[in-house]
């Protein structure tokens, strides 16, 4: 397909899709995917899917704070002063796509985004307009084998398939890993593309019994980086795995395999790429999250782009980082198919001389599916489509995840826990994926799946201490508050149900959390022991049903949703912070 | 000649074992090891191993060890240095109940570079101290202890 006849495929998309009906004026109302290539090679990456193979609504976040060097910086931006920051202009479909502003009135009058169908066709054309899939390469930065049911029942095969057909080159993982390990090495074998990683290693016992590796003496447990060549100009790809699987997600799962951020070695790979394969670029394919890759740009010398994934940052305008020894470009490609990211590079004798970079949201109803990719998702949906269209109730509120301390449909599984497990207190995972149901839709199965599907659903409901409770909290909120981004592991705090407390994230460590109290308003006493009912334990398997049973249950005994109460708590010492509007 | 690393952990382990049958049995510690194992504070521990409390903080100590331990009973560590002269290595955990945790004495003409694992109760500031003609360097890291969960 030439772009001419691509691009009478987007016409035809747009005259087919929702044209504006209500009052608001928009500012454009046709997304352009007509990118003319600059330079030599065209790199397009896409990251954190989440498995979601059909169009789905997705809410940007109204928190998403930067404390210290990070405040008020990308992509610690939210709303108003993204679009500031971005230059994008109020009531556009890129502010519907970049920003929670809007939402509801924007999602109806744009409609869906991402779908592997339609993600498809957008791929190829980008492709297709640089000659062929030989002057350009597909990266993907992981976390694609999880976060639908189908993924869940396939245990990631469906989108090994989905992958394989997109074209996918390159990738790395995360959420990969919450597969038992041979699987995850059985989805690796049945990949047509490269999986990377450089700081994954044997433990020294596992390489004593003999585990598999990629590189016994290195103990790599996959390849570390890989060559490519495009146009005759070599580029090296890097694989960096998110570096805290084993402690954000079950280490049953992949014993033998060591993780970490690895800056050390990373260091030394960058320089011995540089040595001995001369590559005219070197990329890294990071998952680490945009802090991290941030600060990473400024420690380790040599890598010309880190394209991030993990904390779901839409970023338009990538940032330029200077270290020692030059510049590194972070760029983060956002989540759940919503976006892919667009580098072209100029290549000359053999070295980088310019850049240009887009960042496209993928509005699904202005893109023709592609038949092919529609056909596989149709055969891999088939036997489920009972199950995953129940409609388990009709929402009244918009539900939605992403935020640093609370979402509605987070809020749902808190009182589903509550009610169902009989607790007074509820706890559930700050996770960043998840998809958005608007008011008036049904909740179905499919959505309960999309925000609950992992391989440890498992619930419990046990007595804690107010003590103990604390903990937990002031332990999340390490992890996302930490002021050296090399500790932070990404996820958002733990959503809690049933009690209310204050928050100061610039405090200390231990002394983030102050004045616990339960709904009634009763305080949380450390010694005093309190019901409490929650999901995804990491260290054992806990006891009781799969959470989306829990919420399933809820849900056809609700009929109704309407989230009027949300447990979100008081923030303290954060003043004027453009990462938040509440 | 080309040696795979499992041919190669299968000759360590025999070296070890060797090694292990070298060392000195526990109870001919001199007193000054055991008092300086059996510290419960840091500077009890430094002044009872290394006989003062003030060191250089130096980046020719190499340590490396987790950000975040993977298992807080079993972290891997390990400290190298180029340095000339070395004496010893030596391992503080500030909030363990005994943060003096491991020291190696280096023998003339040995290369300084030593690894082991260390257990942390909690969430730490890790030292290596490398003892290098009669001065003390040190490089410190925090290692964080994490109940896990929760990441994106």
């Amino acid at each position: 397909m030439n772009r001419r006849e691509f691009n009478q495929l987007l016409t035809a998309g747009a005259i087919a899709g929702i044209l504006p009906k209500t009052s608001l004026a928009f500012s454009s109302v046709k997304p352009n995917y007509d990118i003319p290539q600059k330079g030599n090679a065209r790199l397009l990456h896409i990251t954190d899917c989440h498995a979601q193979l059909k169009p789905i609504y997705f809410r940007e976040p109204n928190v998403n704070m930067g404390l210290n060097e990070a405040l008020g910086k990308t992509p610690h931006v939210v709303g108003d002063a993204f679009l500031k920051k971005n230059k994008l202009t109020k009531n556009s479909m890129e502010a519907h796509a970049f920003t929670y502003l809007n939402f509801n009135a924007a999602a109806k009058e744009y409609g869906k985004v991402g779908g592997f169908a339609h993600l498809s066709t957008l791929i190829k054309s980008l492709r297709a307009s640089v000659g062929d899939n030989d002057n350009s390469l597909l990266l993907d930065g992981g976390d694609t084998w999880q976060g639908s049911a189908t993924a869940y029942w396939t245990r990631g095969k469906d989108m090994v398939q989905a992958a394989n057909l997109l074209g996918v080159d390159v990738m790395t993982g995360h959420w990969e890993f919450t597969y038992q390990d041979e699987e995850v090495f059985s989805n690796v074998d049945d990949f047509n593309g490269e999986f990377l990683a450089q700081n994954i290693k044997l433990t020294e016992d596992a390489l004593f019994e003999g585990s598999r590796a990629h590189d016994e003496d290195t103990g790599h447990v996959f390849k570390p980086y890989t060559i490519k060549e495009i146009n005759g100009h070599r580029i090296a790809i890097i694989g960096q795995a998110f570096p805290y699987t084993p402690v954000a997600n079950p280490k049953r799962f992949i014993p033998d395999w060591s993780f970490g951020i690895q800056n050390e070695d990373l260091q030394e790979l960058v320089n011995d790429i540089k040595e001995n394969e001369k590559p005219a670029a070197i990329v890294v394919l990071s998952h680490n999250g945009m802090d991290v890759d941030l600060k990473l740009a400024s420690v380790v010398t040599g890598i010309d782009f880190i394209l991030g994934g993990h904390t779901h940052d839409g970023v338009p305008i990538p940032v330029t980082v200077k270290n020692s020894g030059g510049e590194t470009v972070v760029t983060n490609a956002g989540s759940n198919g919503k976006f892919v990211g667009v580098l072209d590079l100029n290549l000359t004798n053999g070295k980088l001389k310019g850049y240009e970079y887009h960042l496209l949201p993928v509005f699904s109803n202005f893109i023709k599916a592609d038949s092919e990719m529609a056909a596989l998702i149709d055969e891999i949906r088939k036997p489920h489509l009972e199950k995953l269209n129940e409609e388990l109730a009709v929402t009244e509120s918009l539900l939605y995840r992403r935020g640093n301390f609370n979402g509605t449909f987070d809020q749902l599984i808190c009182d589903a826990l509550r009610h169902e497990l009989n607790a007074e207190i509820s706890l559930s995972p700050g996770f960043r994926w998840g998809t958005t149901v608007l008011p008036g839709q049904a909740v179905t199965f499919e959505h309960v799946m999309d925000q609950t599907c992992i391989t440890y659903p498992e619930t419990y409901a046990r007595d804690m201490l107010g003590n103990e409770i604390k903990a937990i909290l002031e332990d999340v909120a390490d992890n996302l508050f930490h002021p050296d981004p090399f500790y932070q592991q990404g996820g958002d705090m733990v959503r809690v149900g049933g009690m209310n407390y204050i928050c100061d994230p610039t405090a200390l460590s231990g002394k983030r959390i102050s004045n616990m109290t339960l709904d009634n308003g009763k305080l949380i006493e450390a010694n005093k022991y309190y019901k409490v009912a929650g999901w995804a334990t990491v260290g054992s398997v806990a006891p009781g049903k799969p959470i989306w049973e829990v919420v399933s249950s809820y849900l056809r005994n609700q009929k109704t949703v309407n989230i009027t109460n949300i447990n979100s708590p008081k923030l303290r010492n954060l003043g004027n912070n453009p990462g938040i509007f509440l | 000649m080309a040696i795979s690393r499992r041919k190669f952990l299968n000759m360590l382990t025999v070296g070890s074992a060797a090694c292990l049958t070298l060392l000195t049995p526990i109870t001919a510690w001199s007193a000054w090891a055991s008092d300086a194992f059996n510290a419960t504070q840091s500077e009890d521990a430094y002044k009872n191993l290394l006989g003062a409390t003030e060191t250089i903080d130096s980046d020719e100590v190499k340590l490396k060890v987790p950000k975040i331990a993977e298992n807080g009973g079993a972290v891997p560590v390990s400290v190298k240095t180029s340095m000339k002269g070395v004496e010893s290595i030596s391992l503080f955990v500030k909030n363990n109940p005994q943060p003096l945790t491991a020291s190696f004495q280096i023998p003339a003409g040995t290369i300084a570079n030593v690894s082991t694992r260390i257990r942390l109760a909690q969430t730490s500031t890790v030292t290596a101290v490398i003892k290098a003609n009669g001065k003390l360097y040190s490089k410190s890291q925090e290692v964080k202890v994490t109940i896990g969960g929760c990441g994106g």
